[in-house]
């Protein structure tokens, strides 16, 4: 039994409709902890205040530079003792999921045996980062908590100045739209910088995120510095039966407005069987007995909307790969940033095709390590030098994939064109 | 004399970094690993991905709170051995997945799932779980909580989640300050302050490393000063845009306000490429007081604008794309939203979000 209960009044309204309330499970916790009773307390002063209490510090573990949030209460009585003092340290570990942060539930139940034992009981599945967040341990806990998650297999993610913490989607585990292993490209990738994420010593943090296809579930150009996006380069694949299926369903109102006219190149059009092109580039698929869908593969950027309307009739090609897109973040300091294009297809298939991927990590953190600004994002530093300095640093050719428009203005000095184009076509010649 | 007992040799962490994943996949995945042929939605709440081997797989998705006492995750524990042979998996948006082999066992998993309070849906063309952040409960900066409000918002939300009757997926964030650490969304909720930081010149000399937070400013508004004898900061109140950026770096110069920090709502990004490029969201709505424990205010603005998209969209569109055909102008008309100064961007860059062009809808 643990100690009485604080007044909840405000939490208390957190109770009610039909949602699962994280106000509940805490105070199911509150019943055998007084920890959980006063972080009750402290999160009910909050609502009251409408203010946060927690301030930051350093704990970590042996070892490690980061992968520990430390907080401590700021709820001070006039003596300057803590106000909630079993809740005046609440710091989280920030572990890192398997791939597609798939569990067996041996091991969750393990993490929970861990947890009640040496932290609050609550366990966020996930942060926003990926992280397992085990919230709320003591500064005295928190190596003896580690120990034991660590001695599962399991191992602290990034915090500050450090490459974080990553994602992969579901995947080839369970996706047909998958276009490589993400699971894979995402062990190789992180476990090679396993220094960089234990030890915070880069200009600002490092962001990896892994999606298997272009619906991109990861959000992965919008939130990581590197992004790495399934694609394919061959035709859509075509599955008649299921077509078939589907237009009996649907019919052909919804063939035109959901599918074609969708289309955001216009590659696809309706047409007669017997008028269907027959050329190389040329996917085409029966919906009935005389007509058939024929999607230009030359014209297709690989949007995804067909294949996700139409599953299994529609299909990503073979020739598979991954888009590689640096430079994504939000807002601080200097605006929104989407990722963009630096390899517009790296084949991923063999172990090699890994290694690459990997390297191409590794030059781009070097050279984000030897030239960011203090606090600067990649992107941000891409925005300061252009991206042609950033691909010349990490040794990557430019390529009309990487820009929506050749240049707007004539604000640049092109001296040395002659010299350029010998110097293309030659490494052309050579290749 | 004893000689004192040596202590134990302190554990060395071992770096083994991200775990393999196949010890955590149900068997049917690991066996057909690369192989799935397609997909369908027997009903709202449950996947049907068939293999190019013939093999089946259903999955069963459920909402959670999210930041779980372990408790609750025992009982999702305890649910997976029963039906789902002891594997589970998380979706990003937090929800639980169950993956069954055998068609028969979904049916009884559902309604285990949603007797213990585990609503059944997020799928397809619904609206799912809001991606959000720690708020008061954890975070050092926080301008609001992230669990209450999400707890408000998805029981407001309840029968959106369980259906798919919205045009498209609706992806939905908060953010408890101006990083935004809950993400780009259909619909974001974030924190935005109104009045400068105040600061306490006492403790900046001690706390603050002085030029990292001049730096940090992106309107270049903190400059170093001498207040009251004491090495501190000051800001120049008319070039400060209220962004909150100088709070993480110098706690003393708080931005955080019960009454001028409010919320803003944000619609249209989306991360996918299906159909148009990804998009970032566009500030619609602010001032929105920040009314703990349930914000009405927030849930009846976001409520709002999905009645609107659900009525006027058409299958398929986004929340951006519904925006794309029918105009700026009348997504304001349309929502009753008022279009003020303050969402004309005025940001570098800002020119190219204007209207260079005479396609006007009338």
């Amino acid at each position: 039994m643990a100690k009485p209960m604080h007044p909840t009044p405000n939490l208390d309204q957190l109770e009610s409709g039909p949602w699962p309330s994280f106000v509940t499970g805490l105070k199911r916790l509150a019943q055998d902890k007084d920890y959980a009773v006063d972080i009750l307390g402290h999160l009910e002063h909050s609502y009251q205040t409408r203010k946060g209490y927690w301030k930051g510090g350093t704990v970590g573990v042996r070892g490690y530079g980061g992968g520990i949030i430390p907080r401590f209460t700021e709820i001070k009585d006039e003596a300057g003792n803590p106000v909630f003092k079993d809740a005046a340290e609440f710091h989280t570990l920030r572990v890192m999921p398997p791939p597609g942060m798939h569990y067996n539930t041996a091991t969750l139940r393990q993490f929970c045996d861990i947890w009640e034992k040496h932290g609050s009981g609550l366990i966020a599945f996930h942060g926003q980062s990926g992280d397992i967040m085990f919230q709320g341990a003591t500064t005295e806990n928190v190596q003896k908590a580690f120990d034991e998650i660590n001695d599962m297999g399991f191992d602290l993610g990034g915090a500050g100045p450090a490459v974080r913490t990553s994602m992969s989607c579901v995947g080839a585990s369970r996706c047909e739209q998958s276009c490589y292993d993400e699971a894979k490209a995402h062990r190789e990738v992180l476990n090679t910088f396993l220094d960089d994420i234990h030890r915070p010593a880069l200009p600002y943090k490092f962001k990896f995120k892994f999606s298997g296809c272009p619906n991109d579930c990861m959000n992965s150009i919008q939130r990581s510095d590197m992004a790495v996006i399934g694609t394919w380069r061959d035709n859509i694949r075509t599955d008649e039966a299921l077509a078939k299926k589907w237009f009996a369903k649907h019919g052909m109102n919804e063939l035109v407005n959901d599918v074609v006219a969708r289309c955001p190149t216009k590659a696809i059009q309706i047409k007669e069987i017997k008028d269907v092109r027959k050329t190389d580039n040329i996917s085409s698929v029966a919906v009935n007995d005389s007509q058939a869908l024929e999607i230009d593969n030359k014209d297709c950027v690989r949007c995804m909307h067909c294949i996700n309307v139409m599953t299994g009739a529609l299909a990503t090609g073979v020739d598979k790969g991954a888009t590689i897109l640096v430079g994504g973040k939000r807002t601080l300091k200097i605006g929104d940033l989407m990722g963009t294009v630096i390899i517009p297809f790296m084949p991923l298939k063999t172990d090699e095709d890994f290694e690459k991927l990997v390297d191409l990590g590794q030059r781009t953190i070097d050279f984000f390590a030897e030239n960011a600004l203090e606090h600067e994002r990649t992107g941000e530093m891409i925005e300061r030098i252009g991206l042609v300095n950033f691909l010349e640093g990490i040794e990557v050719d430019i390529d009309p994939n990487m820009v929506s428009t050749p240049r707007m203005n004539p604000y640049v000095n092109t001296a040395g064109w002659d010299e350029e184009v010998a110097r293309m076509t030659a490494k052309k010649a050579a290749a | 004399m004893n000689a004192p007992t040596p202590a134990a040799p302190l554990r060395k962490a071992i770096e083994c970094g991200v775990p393999d994943n196949k010890p955590h996949l149900h068997p049917t995945m690991l066996k057909n690993y690369g192989n799935w042929k397609y997909h369908d939605r027997p009903r709202p709440g449950v996947l049907h991905h068939v293999s190019h081997s013939g093999d089946e797989i259903w999955t069963v998705r459920a909402g959670t709170q999210r930041q779980m006492d372990v408790w609750t995750i025992r009982k999702l524990c305890d649910i997976a051995d029963k039906y789902a042979e002891g594997f589970v998996r998380f979706t990003i948006r937090s929800n639980i997945e169950y993956m069954v082999a055998d068609q028969s066992k979904v049916d009884p998993l559902i309604a285990e799932l949603e007797t213990s309070g585990f609503p059944v849906g997020g799928t397809g063309n619904s609206v799912s779980m809001v991606s959000h952040t720690q708020g008061w409960l954890h975070c050092d900066i926080p301008g609001t909580d992230a669990s209450g409000v999400v707890k408000s918002m998805m029981d407001e939300l309840y029968n959106e989640f369980k259906t798919e009757e919205m045009p498209n997926r609706v992806h939905l964030s908060t953010s408890c300050c101006e990083i935004n650490c809950g993400g780009q969304a259909d619909i974001a909720i974030i924190i935005q302050h109104t009045k400068p930081p105040k600061i306490n010149h006492d403790l900046v000399a001690n706390v603050c490393e002085r030029p990292t937070v001049v730096a940090r400013c992106p309107v270049a508004a903190i400059r170093p000063a001498l207040v009251n004898g004491k090495p501190s900061l000051e800001v120049d109140e008319k070039k400060c845009i209220c962004c909150g950026a100088c709070y993480p770096p110098c706690p003393p110069m708080q931005i955080n306000d019960p009454e001028h920090s409010k919320l803003a709502i944000w619609v249209g990004g989306k991360n996918s490429n299906a159909r148009g490029k990804p998009t970032f969201m566009k500030m619609v709505a602010s001032g929105l007081p920040n009314n703990a424990p349930r914000w009405p205010e927030v849930n009846a603005a976001v409520g709002n604008i999905l009645r609107t998209y659900k009525a006027d969209a058409r299958p398929w569109e986004r929340l951006s794309d519904w925006i794309d055909r029918i105009g700026w102008p009348r997504f304001f008309e349309k929502t009753g939203l008022p279009f003020t100064k303050y969402l004309i961007d005025d940001w570098r860059g800002s020119r190219a979000n204007l209207n260079a062009s005479t396609h006007i809808r009338f």
